[in-house]
Protein backbone atom coordinates (compact mmCIF):
# COMPACT_ATOMS: atom_id res chain seq x y z
CA UNK A 1 0.00 0.00 0.00
CA UNK A 2 2.68 2.58 0.94
CA UNK A 3 4.42 1.79 -2.20
CA UNK A 4 1.77 2.55 -3.98
CA UNK A 5 1.34 6.23 -2.26
CA UNK A 6 5.02 6.87 -1.71
CA UNK A 7 6.00 6.45 -5.69
CA UNK A 8 3.64 8.88 -6.55
CA UNK A 9 6.43 10.63 -9.46
CA UNK A 10 7.38 7.83 -10.90
CA UNK A 11 9.37 9.43 -13.49
CA UNK A 12 11.64 11.35 -10.48
CA UNK A 13 12.17 8.05 -8.94
CA UNK A 14 16.22 7.61 -8.09
CA UNK A 15 17.65 4.61 -8.73
CA UNK A 16 18.71 3.91 -4.37
CA UNK A 17 14.56 4.64 -3.62
CA UNK A 18 13.84 2.45 -6.62
CA UNK A 19 15.86 -0.60 -4.95
CA UNK A 20 14.86 0.43 -1.36
CA UNK A 21 11.16 0.25 -2.55
CA UNK A 22 11.83 -3.47 -4.31
CA UNK A 23 13.81 -4.42 -0.91
CA UNK A 24 10.49 -3.66 0.81
CA UNK A 25 8.46 -5.83 -1.45
CA UNK A 26 9.10 -9.39 0.21
CA UNK A 27 8.61 -7.76 3.12
CA UNK A 28 5.42 -6.46 2.45
CA UNK A 29 4.51 -9.50 0.20
CA UNK A 30 4.85 -11.64 3.59
CA UNK A 31 3.36 -9.54 5.62
CA UNK A 32 0.20 -9.62 3.75
CA UNK A 33 0.14 -13.09 3.71
CA UNK A 34 1.26 -13.94 7.40
CA UNK A 35 -2.49 -14.36 8.81
CA UNK A 36 -3.37 -16.86 6.63
CA UNK A 37 0.41 -18.33 6.70
CA UNK A 38 0.12 -18.53 10.67
CA UNK A 39 -3.84 -19.74 10.06
CA UNK A 40 -2.59 -22.79 8.46
CA UNK A 41 0.68 -22.95 10.93
CA UNK A 42 -1.10 -23.17 13.91
CA UNK A 43 -4.55 -24.93 12.57
CA UNK A 44 -2.91 -27.65 10.16
CA UNK A 45 0.88 -28.11 10.66
CA UNK A 46 0.72 -27.90 14.57
CA UNK A 47 -1.88 -29.94 14.98
CA UNK A 48 -0.78 -32.69 12.49
CA UNK A 49 2.53 -32.73 14.14
CA UNK A 50 0.05 -33.41 17.62
CA UNK A 51 -1.24 -36.64 16.02
CA UNK A 52 2.39 -37.60 15.03
CA UNK A 53 3.94 -36.98 18.57
CA UNK A 54 0.34 -38.96 19.72
CA UNK A 55 1.72 -42.18 17.70
CA UNK A 56 4.31 -42.30 20.25
CA UNK A 57 2.97 -42.50 22.98
CA UNK A 58 0.20 -44.85 25.22
CA UNK A 59 -3.23 -45.00 26.12
CA UNK A 60 -3.25 -45.45 30.02
CA UNK A 61 -7.50 -45.23 30.35
CA UNK A 62 -7.91 -41.98 30.86
CA UNK A 63 -4.48 -40.32 30.49
CA UNK A 64 -1.57 -40.39 27.70
CA UNK A 65 1.80 -42.05 29.24
CA UNK A 66 4.38 -40.13 26.91
CA UNK A 67 7.08 -42.59 26.93
CA UNK A 68 8.62 -43.08 23.23
CA UNK A 69 7.05 -46.44 21.86
CA UNK A 70 6.95 -48.10 18.78
CA UNK A 71 3.69 -50.56 19.75
CA UNK A 72 1.35 -48.62 18.09
CA UNK A 73 2.89 -48.57 14.44
CA UNK A 74 3.47 -52.54 15.59
CA UNK A 75 0.11 -52.84 15.77
CA UNK A 76 -0.99 -50.65 12.74
CA UNK A 77 0.91 -52.72 10.40
CA UNK A 78 1.00 -56.17 11.77
CA UNK A 79 -2.74 -56.88 13.57
CA UNK A 80 -4.55 -58.47 10.29
CA UNK A 81 -7.71 -56.09 11.03
CA UNK A 82 -5.61 -53.21 10.53
CA UNK A 83 -3.38 -54.56 7.99
CA UNK A 84 -6.47 -55.92 6.06
CA UNK A 85 -8.19 -52.32 6.10
CA UNK A 86 -4.95 -50.09 5.20
CA UNK A 87 -4.91 -52.97 2.20
CA UNK A 88 -8.45 -52.78 1.44
CA UNK A 89 -8.23 -48.89 1.64
CA UNK A 90 -5.23 -48.61 -0.74
CA UNK A 91 -7.13 -50.89 -3.14
CA UNK A 92 -10.24 -48.93 -3.07
CA UNK A 93 -8.43 -45.56 -3.51
CA UNK A 94 -6.56 -47.10 -6.65
CA UNK A 95 -9.26 -48.40 -7.91
CA UNK A 96 -11.40 -45.13 -8.22
CA UNK A 97 -8.27 -43.14 -9.23
CA UNK A 98 -8.00 -44.97 -12.19
CA UNK A 99 -11.68 -45.34 -13.14
CA UNK A 100 -12.20 -41.62 -12.28
CA UNK A 101 -9.53 -40.51 -14.52
CA UNK A 102 -9.91 -43.11 -17.55
CA UNK A 103 -13.86 -41.97 -17.58
CA UNK A 104 -12.78 -38.34 -17.10
CA UNK A 105 -10.15 -38.30 -20.05
CA UNK A 106 -12.65 -38.39 -23.30
CA UNK A 107 -14.75 -35.71 -21.64
CA UNK A 108 -11.75 -33.68 -20.64
CA UNK A 109 -10.74 -34.59 -24.34
CA UNK A 110 -14.03 -33.50 -25.77
CA UNK A 111 -14.50 -30.36 -23.92
CA UNK A 112 -11.01 -29.11 -24.91
CA UNK A 113 -11.17 -30.20 -28.56
CA UNK A 114 -14.93 -30.04 -29.32
CA UNK A 115 -16.18 -27.75 -26.78
CA UNK A 116 -15.99 -24.65 -29.23
CA UNK A 117 -18.04 -21.99 -27.66
CA UNK A 118 -19.39 -23.91 -25.22
CA UNK A 119 -16.80 -25.03 -23.26
CA UNK A 120 -17.71 -23.02 -19.90
CA UNK A 121 -20.69 -23.97 -20.03
CA UNK A 122 -19.64 -27.58 -20.15
CA UNK A 123 -17.52 -26.90 -17.44
CA UNK A 124 -20.43 -25.81 -15.15
CA UNK A 125 -22.35 -28.29 -15.80
CA UNK A 126 -19.98 -31.10 -15.14
CA UNK A 127 -19.01 -28.75 -11.77
CA UNK A 128 -22.64 -28.15 -10.66
CA UNK A 129 -23.34 -32.13 -9.23
CA UNK A 130 -19.86 -31.72 -7.41
CA UNK A 131 -20.84 -28.48 -5.41
CA UNK A 132 -24.07 -30.86 -3.60
CA UNK A 133 -23.64 -32.26 -0.33
CA UNK A 134 -21.17 -35.43 -0.53
CA UNK A 135 -23.09 -36.68 1.93
CA UNK A 136 -26.31 -36.39 -0.16
CA UNK A 137 -25.10 -37.75 -2.90
CA UNK A 138 -23.66 -40.79 -1.00
CA UNK A 139 -27.03 -41.35 0.59
CA UNK A 140 -28.41 -41.15 -3.26
CA UNK A 141 -26.28 -44.19 -3.78
CA UNK A 142 -27.84 -46.06 -1.12
CA UNK A 143 -31.67 -45.05 -2.00
CA UNK A 144 -30.20 -46.21 -5.56
CA UNK A 145 -28.10 -49.71 -4.44
CA UNK A 146 -31.00 -50.67 -1.44
CA UNK A 147 -32.52 -53.94 -1.17
CA UNK A 148 -35.46 -51.80 -2.08
CA UNK A 149 -34.16 -49.12 -3.79
CA UNK A 150 -34.42 -47.96 -6.88
CA UNK A 151 -32.68 -50.19 -9.31
CA UNK A 152 -33.75 -53.68 -7.60
CA UNK A 153 -37.35 -52.45 -8.01
CA UNK A 154 -37.08 -50.69 -11.46
CA UNK A 155 -35.45 -53.86 -12.43
CA UNK A 156 -38.00 -56.25 -11.19
CA UNK A 157 -40.42 -53.28 -13.12
CA UNK A 158 -38.68 -54.36 -16.35
CA UNK A 159 -38.72 -58.04 -15.13
CA UNK A 160 -35.20 -58.96 -15.29
CA UNK A 161 -34.89 -60.20 -12.36
CA UNK A 162 -37.58 -61.72 -9.97
CA UNK A 163 -36.45 -60.70 -6.80
CA UNK A 164 -34.23 -58.11 -5.39
CA UNK A 165 -30.62 -58.43 -5.47
CA UNK A 166 -28.16 -58.27 -2.28
CA UNK A 167 -25.23 -58.21 -4.21
CA UNK A 168 -25.50 -54.44 -5.02
CA UNK A 169 -25.12 -52.60 -2.07
CA UNK A 170 -22.70 -52.92 1.38
CA UNK A 171 -19.80 -54.28 -0.35
CA UNK A 172 -16.86 -52.83 -1.90
CA UNK A 173 -18.29 -52.26 -4.98
CA UNK A 174 -20.57 -49.98 -3.85
CA UNK A 175 -18.18 -48.20 -2.06
CA UNK A 176 -16.03 -48.08 -5.77
CA UNK A 177 -19.01 -47.16 -7.38
CA UNK A 178 -20.18 -44.27 -5.22
CA UNK A 179 -16.91 -42.93 -4.94
CA UNK A 180 -16.07 -42.98 -8.67
CA UNK A 181 -19.19 -40.78 -8.96
CA UNK A 182 -18.62 -38.44 -5.99
CA UNK A 183 -14.88 -37.62 -7.44
CA UNK A 184 -15.36 -37.49 -11.22
CA UNK A 185 -15.29 -33.61 -11.77
CA UNK A 186 -11.91 -33.47 -9.67
CA UNK A 187 -10.65 -35.89 -12.04
CA UNK A 188 -11.88 -33.88 -15.06
CA UNK A 189 -10.54 -30.11 -14.29
CA UNK A 190 -6.90 -30.99 -13.92
CA UNK A 191 -6.73 -33.22 -17.41
CA UNK A 192 -8.62 -30.44 -19.25
CA UNK A 193 -6.57 -27.71 -18.31
CA UNK A 194 -3.36 -29.83 -19.60
CA UNK A 195 -5.34 -30.53 -22.98
CA UNK A 196 -5.90 -27.13 -23.30
CA UNK A 197 -1.96 -26.09 -23.13
CA UNK A 198 -1.46 -28.86 -25.56
CA UNK A 199 -0.13 -26.74 -28.97
CA UNK A 200 -2.66 -27.70 -31.37
CA UNK A 201 -0.06 -27.10 -34.12
CA UNK A 202 1.16 -29.98 -32.60
CA UNK A 203 -1.27 -32.07 -33.59
CA UNK A 204 -1.63 -30.89 -36.68
CA UNK A 205 2.18 -31.31 -37.73
CA UNK A 206 1.95 -34.80 -36.51
CA UNK A 207 -1.41 -35.72 -38.79
CA UNK A 208 1.03 -33.52 -41.76
CA UNK A 209 3.66 -35.97 -41.15
CA UNK A 210 2.05 -39.28 -41.76
CA UNK A 211 0.07 -39.90 -38.28
CA UNK A 212 -3.47 -40.77 -38.35
CA UNK A 213 -5.56 -39.45 -35.72
CA UNK A 214 -5.29 -42.34 -33.21
CA UNK A 215 -1.04 -42.51 -33.81
CA UNK A 216 -1.27 -38.97 -33.83
CA UNK A 217 -3.36 -39.17 -30.43
CA UNK A 218 -1.47 -41.50 -28.44
CA UNK A 219 2.58 -40.07 -29.51
CA UNK A 220 1.30 -36.16 -29.31
CA UNK A 221 -1.61 -35.61 -27.45
CA UNK A 222 -1.57 -38.01 -24.78
CA UNK A 223 1.72 -37.30 -23.54
CA UNK A 224 1.62 -34.12 -23.39
CA UNK A 225 -1.55 -33.83 -21.05
CA UNK A 226 0.27 -36.55 -18.87
CA UNK A 227 0.98 -34.06 -16.10
CA UNK A 228 -3.34 -33.34 -15.66
CA UNK A 229 -3.27 -36.90 -15.85
CA UNK A 230 -0.70 -37.57 -12.98
CA UNK A 231 -2.29 -34.78 -11.42
CA UNK A 232 -6.18 -36.16 -11.62
CA UNK A 233 -4.77 -39.57 -9.83
CA UNK A 234 -3.93 -38.00 -6.96
CA UNK A 235 -6.49 -35.59 -6.50
CA UNK A 236 -8.30 -38.59 -6.44
CA UNK A 237 -6.64 -40.94 -4.67
CA UNK A 238 -4.99 -39.34 -1.37
CA UNK A 239 -8.29 -38.23 -0.17
CA UNK A 240 -10.19 -41.01 -1.13
CA UNK A 241 -8.02 -43.70 1.37
CA UNK A 242 -9.47 -41.58 4.29
CA UNK A 243 -12.92 -41.44 3.19
CA UNK A 244 -15.17 -42.04 6.00
CA UNK A 245 -18.77 -41.41 4.69
CA UNK A 246 -18.96 -43.26 1.98
CA UNK A 247 -17.95 -46.87 3.32
CA UNK A 248 -20.03 -46.23 6.25
CA UNK A 249 -22.84 -46.04 4.31
CA UNK A 250 -22.78 -48.08 1.76
CA UNK A 251 -19.61 -50.61 2.30
CA UNK A 252 -21.80 -52.46 4.84
CA UNK A 253 -19.27 -54.61 6.81
CA UNK A 254 -16.72 -55.83 3.29
CA UNK A 255 -16.40 -52.68 2.58
CA UNK A 256 -14.77 -50.83 6.02
CA UNK A 257 -12.19 -48.70 5.14
CA UNK A 258 -9.27 -47.14 7.39
CA UNK A 259 -11.15 -43.80 8.21
CA UNK A 260 -14.03 -45.96 10.10
CA UNK A 261 -11.19 -47.74 12.50
CA UNK A 262 -9.29 -44.48 12.71
CA UNK A 263 -13.02 -43.30 14.01
CA UNK A 264 -13.21 -45.61 16.50
CA UNK A 265 -9.76 -45.50 18.50
CA UNK A 266 -11.16 -41.78 18.93
CA UNK A 267 -14.88 -42.36 19.52
CA UNK A 268 -15.41 -45.59 21.54
CA UNK A 269 -12.16 -47.64 21.51
CA UNK A 270 -10.56 -44.17 23.25
CA UNK A 271 -7.24 -45.01 21.96
CA UNK A 272 -5.64 -42.10 21.03
CA UNK A 273 -2.45 -43.02 20.07
CA UNK A 274 -3.42 -45.78 18.31
CA UNK A 275 -5.45 -44.39 16.41
CA UNK A 276 -3.02 -41.62 15.84
CA UNK A 277 -0.50 -44.10 14.70
CA UNK A 278 -3.17 -45.40 12.01
CA UNK A 279 -3.86 -42.00 10.51
CA UNK A 280 0.08 -41.44 10.41
CA UNK A 281 0.52 -44.90 8.88
CA UNK A 282 -1.94 -44.04 6.06
CA UNK A 283 -0.15 -40.43 5.59
CA UNK A 284 2.48 -42.24 4.55
CA UNK A 285 1.74 -45.20 2.81
CA UNK A 286 -0.63 -42.61 0.77
CA UNK A 287 2.42 -40.49 0.16
CA UNK A 288 4.37 -43.42 -1.12
CA UNK A 289 2.01 -44.79 -3.24
CA UNK A 290 1.28 -41.22 -4.68
CA UNK A 291 5.27 -41.14 -5.16
CA UNK A 292 5.11 -44.27 -7.22
CA UNK A 293 2.36 -43.17 -9.41
CA UNK A 294 4.04 -40.02 -10.36
CA UNK A 295 7.06 -42.11 -11.25
CA UNK A 296 5.28 -44.73 -13.21
CA UNK A 297 3.03 -42.55 -15.31
CA UNK A 298 6.32 -40.39 -15.79
CA UNK A 299 8.07 -43.50 -17.40
CA UNK A 300 5.17 -44.35 -19.41
CA UNK A 301 4.67 -40.53 -20.93
CA UNK A 302 8.62 -40.63 -21.72
CA UNK A 303 7.87 -44.88 -22.97
CA UNK A 304 5.70 -43.12 -25.63
CA UNK A 305 7.05 -40.28 -26.96
CA UNK B 1 -15.05 -40.54 -46.74
CA UNK B 2 -12.57 -38.57 -43.95
CA UNK B 3 -15.17 -36.37 -43.17
CA UNK B 4 -17.62 -38.97 -42.15
CA UNK B 5 -14.99 -40.90 -40.04
CA UNK B 6 -14.24 -37.57 -37.96
CA UNK B 7 -18.14 -37.17 -37.72
CA UNK B 8 -18.63 -40.51 -36.19
CA UNK B 9 -15.63 -40.22 -34.00
CA UNK B 10 -16.59 -36.77 -32.68
CA UNK B 11 -19.94 -38.57 -32.78
CA UNK B 12 -19.59 -41.05 -30.15
CA UNK B 13 -17.17 -38.27 -28.31
CA UNK B 14 -20.59 -36.61 -27.88
CA UNK B 15 -22.48 -39.28 -27.38
CA UNK B 16 -19.97 -40.20 -24.44
CA UNK B 17 -19.91 -36.94 -23.10
CA UNK B 18 -24.01 -36.82 -23.04
CA UNK B 19 -24.08 -40.14 -21.38
CA UNK B 20 -21.46 -39.12 -18.97
CA UNK B 21 -23.75 -36.13 -17.71
CA UNK B 22 -26.70 -38.26 -17.33
CA UNK B 23 -24.41 -40.44 -15.21
CA UNK B 24 -23.73 -37.36 -13.49
CA UNK B 25 -27.24 -36.27 -12.64
CA UNK B 26 -28.96 -39.50 -12.13
CA UNK B 27 -28.21 -40.21 -8.85
CA UNK B 28 -28.82 -36.36 -7.50
CA UNK B 29 -31.96 -36.33 -9.69
CA UNK B 30 -33.66 -39.20 -7.55
CA UNK B 31 -33.27 -37.25 -4.09
CA UNK B 32 -36.22 -34.38 -5.45
CA UNK B 33 -38.02 -37.65 -7.45
CA UNK B 34 -39.04 -39.83 -3.98
CA UNK B 35 -39.10 -36.68 -2.02
CA UNK B 36 -42.45 -36.13 -3.43
CA UNK B 37 -43.71 -39.94 -3.36
CA UNK B 38 -46.26 -40.91 -1.14
CA UNK B 39 -44.19 -44.13 -0.17
CA UNK B 40 -42.13 -44.52 2.84
CA UNK B 41 -39.29 -46.08 0.37
CA UNK B 42 -37.93 -45.08 -2.42
CA UNK B 43 -38.82 -47.81 -5.21
CA UNK B 44 -40.21 -47.65 -8.50
CA UNK B 45 -43.38 -47.37 -9.36
CA UNK B 46 -44.26 -44.10 -7.98
CA UNK B 47 -46.89 -44.17 -5.65
CA UNK B 48 -48.49 -40.42 -5.90
CA UNK B 49 -47.51 -37.14 -5.91
CA UNK B 50 -47.75 -35.43 -2.00
CA UNK B 51 -45.92 -32.57 -0.43
CA UNK B 52 -46.32 -34.02 3.08
CA UNK B 53 -43.06 -34.85 3.95
CA UNK B 54 -41.86 -30.70 3.07
CA UNK B 55 -45.01 -29.77 5.49
CA UNK B 56 -43.47 -31.80 8.29
CA UNK B 57 -40.15 -30.03 7.99
CA UNK B 58 -40.92 -26.94 9.75
CA UNK B 59 -42.88 -28.53 12.47
CA UNK B 60 -39.76 -30.02 13.43
CA UNK B 61 -37.65 -28.58 16.22
CA UNK B 62 -34.77 -30.34 15.90
CA UNK B 63 -34.26 -29.22 12.24
CA UNK B 64 -34.83 -25.97 12.94
CA UNK B 65 -32.15 -25.65 15.14
CA UNK B 66 -29.48 -27.61 12.97
CA UNK B 67 -30.46 -25.35 9.78
CA UNK B 68 -29.78 -22.16 12.38
CA UNK B 69 -26.51 -23.49 13.63
CA UNK B 70 -25.80 -24.38 10.19
CA UNK B 71 -26.72 -20.79 8.86
CA UNK B 72 -24.37 -19.01 11.93
CA UNK B 73 -21.51 -21.88 11.47
CA UNK B 74 -21.51 -20.95 7.48
CA UNK B 75 -21.89 -16.80 7.45
CA UNK B 76 -18.68 -17.10 10.06
CA UNK B 77 -17.00 -19.22 8.05
CA UNK B 78 -17.38 -17.84 4.91
CA UNK B 79 -16.85 -14.21 6.17
CA UNK B 80 -13.13 -15.51 8.02
CA UNK B 81 -12.10 -17.36 5.02
CA UNK B 82 -12.64 -14.82 2.57
CA UNK B 83 -11.22 -12.28 4.60
CA UNK B 84 -7.94 -14.69 5.04
CA UNK B 85 -8.30 -15.80 1.45
CA UNK B 86 -8.28 -12.12 0.37
CA UNK B 87 -4.91 -10.98 2.45
CA UNK B 88 -3.27 -14.12 0.72
CA UNK B 89 -4.71 -13.96 -2.92
CA UNK B 90 -3.79 -10.09 -3.24
CA UNK B 91 0.02 -11.17 -1.34
CA UNK B 92 0.46 -14.15 -3.91
CA UNK B 93 -0.94 -12.24 -7.14
CA UNK B 94 0.76 -8.56 -6.10
CA UNK B 95 4.30 -9.58 -4.42
CA UNK B 96 7.41 -11.64 -5.54
CA UNK B 97 9.26 -12.92 -2.52
CA UNK B 98 11.46 -16.32 -1.31
CA UNK B 99 9.23 -19.06 -0.03
CA UNK B 100 6.03 -17.63 -1.93
CA UNK B 101 5.39 -21.03 -3.20
CA UNK B 102 5.74 -22.93 -0.66
CA UNK B 103 3.49 -20.96 1.92
CA UNK B 104 0.84 -21.31 -1.11
CA UNK B 105 0.98 -24.96 -0.82
CA UNK B 106 0.98 -25.28 2.96
CA UNK B 107 -2.75 -22.86 2.39
CA UNK B 108 -3.12 -25.08 -0.39
CA UNK B 109 -2.73 -28.38 1.24
CA UNK B 110 -6.16 -29.25 3.23
CA UNK B 111 -7.50 -29.85 -0.37
CA UNK B 112 -5.76 -32.84 -0.77
CA UNK B 113 -5.22 -34.05 2.54
CA UNK B 114 -7.75 -37.06 3.53
CA UNK B 115 -10.72 -35.16 5.87
CA UNK B 116 -10.01 -37.43 8.31
CA UNK B 117 -6.74 -36.17 9.05
CA UNK B 118 -7.68 -32.80 9.13
CA UNK B 119 -10.30 -33.27 11.73
CA UNK B 120 -8.96 -35.64 13.96
CA UNK B 121 -5.82 -33.45 13.91
CA UNK B 122 -7.98 -30.79 14.93
CA UNK B 123 -10.14 -32.93 17.21
CA UNK B 124 -6.39 -33.88 19.41
CA UNK B 125 -5.65 -29.88 19.49
CA UNK B 126 -8.85 -28.81 20.76
CA UNK B 127 -9.11 -31.29 23.24
CA UNK B 128 -5.42 -31.36 24.88
CA UNK B 129 -5.87 -27.59 25.06
CA UNK B 130 -9.43 -28.75 27.08
CA UNK B 131 -11.33 -26.36 24.87
CA UNK B 132 -14.94 -27.74 24.59
CA UNK B 133 -16.35 -28.71 21.21
CA UNK B 134 -18.98 -26.05 19.73
CA UNK B 135 -19.99 -24.54 16.29
CA UNK B 136 -16.87 -22.30 17.33
CA UNK B 137 -14.77 -25.53 16.80
CA UNK B 138 -16.42 -26.49 13.85
CA UNK B 139 -15.55 -22.88 12.18
CA UNK B 140 -11.99 -23.49 13.19
CA UNK B 141 -12.01 -26.36 11.03
CA UNK B 142 -14.18 -25.28 8.15
CA UNK B 143 -12.40 -22.06 7.48
CA UNK B 144 -8.76 -24.47 7.07
CA UNK B 145 -11.02 -25.96 4.09
CA UNK B 146 -12.48 -23.22 2.62
CA UNK B 147 -9.38 -20.74 2.19
CA UNK B 148 -7.87 -22.80 -0.58
CA UNK B 149 -11.50 -22.55 -2.42
CA UNK B 150 -11.54 -18.96 -1.65
CA UNK B 151 -7.76 -18.25 -2.43
CA UNK B 152 -8.57 -20.45 -6.11
CA UNK B 153 -11.55 -18.03 -6.74
CA UNK B 154 -9.64 -14.85 -5.59
CA UNK B 155 -6.18 -15.46 -7.38
CA UNK B 156 -8.33 -15.65 -10.61
CA UNK B 157 -10.12 -12.52 -9.93
CA UNK B 158 -6.83 -10.83 -8.48
CA UNK B 159 -4.83 -12.10 -11.43
CA UNK B 160 -5.06 -9.97 -14.62
CA UNK B 161 -5.69 -6.55 -12.47
CA UNK B 162 -4.04 -4.01 -13.86
CA UNK B 163 -1.48 -2.55 -11.37
CA UNK B 164 -1.41 0.99 -13.32
CA UNK B 165 -4.99 1.38 -12.38
CA UNK B 166 -3.89 1.83 -8.71
CA UNK B 167 -0.71 3.88 -9.42
CA UNK B 168 -2.91 5.77 -11.57
CA UNK B 169 -5.38 6.71 -8.72
CA UNK B 170 -2.30 7.31 -5.99
CA UNK B 171 -0.84 9.94 -8.72
CA UNK B 172 -3.68 11.66 -8.72
CA UNK B 173 -3.75 11.99 -4.98
CA UNK B 174 -6.09 9.31 -3.59
CA UNK B 175 -4.40 7.76 -0.72
CA UNK B 176 -2.95 4.12 -0.26
CA UNK B 177 -7.12 3.26 1.57
CA UNK B 178 -8.79 5.43 -0.91
CA UNK B 179 -7.42 3.24 -3.79
CA UNK B 180 -8.31 0.25 -2.15
CA UNK B 181 -11.26 1.83 -1.60
CA UNK B 182 -12.69 3.41 -4.92
CA UNK B 183 -10.22 1.23 -7.26
CA UNK B 184 -9.05 -1.94 -5.77
CA UNK B 185 -12.79 -2.99 -4.37
CA UNK B 186 -14.71 -2.53 -7.03
CA UNK B 187 -12.74 -4.69 -9.49
CA UNK B 188 -12.57 -7.48 -7.36
CA UNK B 189 -16.05 -7.41 -5.71
CA UNK B 190 -17.65 -9.88 -7.57
CA UNK B 191 -14.76 -12.21 -6.74
CA UNK B 192 -14.94 -11.83 -3.45
CA UNK B 193 -18.58 -12.25 -3.18
CA UNK B 194 -18.42 -15.51 -5.12
CA UNK B 195 -15.62 -16.47 -2.69
CA UNK B 196 -18.17 -16.00 0.44
CA UNK B 197 -20.66 -18.08 -1.70
CA UNK B 198 -18.54 -20.70 -2.63
CA UNK B 199 -17.25 -21.21 1.19
CA UNK B 200 -20.94 -20.69 2.41
CA UNK B 201 -22.18 -23.61 0.48
CA UNK B 202 -18.73 -25.70 1.23
CA UNK B 203 -19.56 -24.89 4.82
CA UNK B 204 -23.13 -25.73 4.80
CA UNK B 205 -22.86 -29.06 2.82
CA UNK B 206 -19.47 -30.42 4.79
CA UNK B 207 -20.02 -33.06 7.07
CA UNK B 208 -16.93 -35.28 8.50
CA UNK B 209 -14.91 -32.05 10.56
CA UNK B 210 -18.38 -30.84 11.70
CA UNK B 211 -19.10 -34.26 12.92
CA UNK B 212 -15.77 -35.07 14.83
CA UNK B 213 -15.67 -31.08 15.93
CA UNK B 214 -19.12 -30.50 17.45
CA UNK B 215 -20.31 -30.85 20.87
CA UNK B 216 -23.85 -31.49 21.40
CA UNK B 217 -25.17 -29.15 18.26
CA UNK B 218 -26.00 -30.17 15.04
CA UNK B 219 -25.83 -28.70 11.78
CA UNK B 220 -27.81 -29.77 8.90
CA UNK B 221 -25.52 -32.53 7.26
CA UNK B 222 -25.33 -34.11 11.18
CA UNK B 223 -28.87 -33.86 11.62
CA UNK B 224 -29.27 -35.98 8.24
CA UNK B 225 -26.89 -38.37 9.19
CA UNK B 226 -28.80 -38.74 12.49
CA UNK B 227 -31.57 -39.40 10.64
CA UNK B 228 -30.74 -41.65 8.12
CA UNK B 229 -30.54 -44.36 10.98
CA UNK B 230 -34.32 -44.32 11.18
CA UNK B 231 -35.60 -45.96 8.08
CA UNK B 232 -39.22 -44.15 8.16
CA UNK B 233 -37.56 -41.11 8.87
CA UNK B 234 -36.28 -41.23 5.08
CA UNK B 235 -38.87 -39.25 2.97
CA UNK B 236 -38.19 -36.43 5.25
CA UNK B 237 -34.54 -36.83 4.50
CA UNK B 238 -34.75 -36.85 0.97
CA UNK B 239 -37.55 -33.57 1.32
CA UNK B 240 -34.61 -31.75 3.51
CA UNK B 241 -31.72 -33.06 1.24
CA UNK B 242 -33.60 -31.77 -2.07
CA UNK B 243 -34.09 -28.08 -0.28
CA UNK B 244 -30.23 -28.37 0.28
CA UNK B 245 -29.55 -29.53 -2.99
CA UNK B 246 -31.48 -26.43 -4.67
CA UNK B 247 -29.61 -23.74 -2.15
CA UNK B 248 -26.30 -25.35 -3.01
CA UNK B 249 -27.28 -25.13 -6.83
CA UNK B 250 -28.45 -21.65 -6.52
CA UNK B 251 -25.42 -20.30 -4.72
CA UNK B 252 -23.10 -22.04 -6.89
CA UNK B 253 -24.84 -20.39 -9.90
CA UNK B 254 -24.82 -17.00 -8.59
CA UNK B 255 -20.88 -17.51 -7.41
CA UNK B 256 -20.31 -18.57 -11.12
CA UNK B 257 -22.19 -15.96 -12.82
CA UNK B 258 -19.86 -13.40 -10.61
CA UNK B 259 -17.02 -15.05 -11.20
CA UNK B 260 -16.83 -14.79 -15.33
CA UNK B 261 -17.81 -11.11 -14.68
CA UNK B 262 -14.76 -10.24 -12.25
CA UNK B 263 -12.31 -12.30 -14.94
CA UNK B 264 -14.43 -10.36 -17.75
CA UNK B 265 -13.85 -6.87 -15.88
CA UNK B 266 -10.44 -7.37 -15.49
CA UNK B 267 -9.51 -8.35 -18.37
CA UNK B 268 -11.53 -5.51 -19.98
CA UNK B 269 -10.03 -2.99 -17.93
CA UNK B 270 -6.46 -4.66 -18.58
CA UNK B 271 -7.04 -4.55 -22.07
CA UNK B 272 -7.81 -0.91 -22.20
CA UNK B 273 -4.88 -0.14 -20.65
CA UNK B 274 -2.16 -2.35 -21.31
Amino acid sequence: MTAAAEGSPAFGMTRARRDALLQSEPVQGFALISPTFLYALILLVLPILVVIAHSFWTQNYLTIDRTFTLENYRIALTEPIYRDLLWRSLYISLTVSFFTVVLAYPIAYFISFHGGRHKSLWLFLITIPFWTSYLLRVMSWKVILGYNGVLNSGLMGLGVIDEPSTALLYNSSAVIITLTHAWAAFAILPIFVSLEKVDRTLVEAAKDLGDGPIRSFLRVTLPLSAPGVISAALIVMIPTVGDYVTPKLVGGKDGVMIANAIQAQFGKASNWPLGAALSVTTMLIVTLIAGATVLILRAAQRLAR
Amino acid sequence: MMAMRRFLANGWLSAYAFLYVVFLYLPVIFLPIFSVNTAATPKFPLSGFTLKWYEDLPRTPALLDAAWNSLVVGVSAAILSTVLGILAARSITRYRYPGRRAINGLIMAPLVLPEIIVAISLLLVILQLGLSLSLFTVVLGHVLVCIPYSMTVLTAGFEGFDRSLEEASADLGESAFGTFRRVTLPMVAPAIISSLLVCFTISLDEFLIAFFLTGTEATLPIYIWGQLRFASKLPGVLALGTLLLAASFLLMTVAEILRRRAAKRTQNEGGLYA
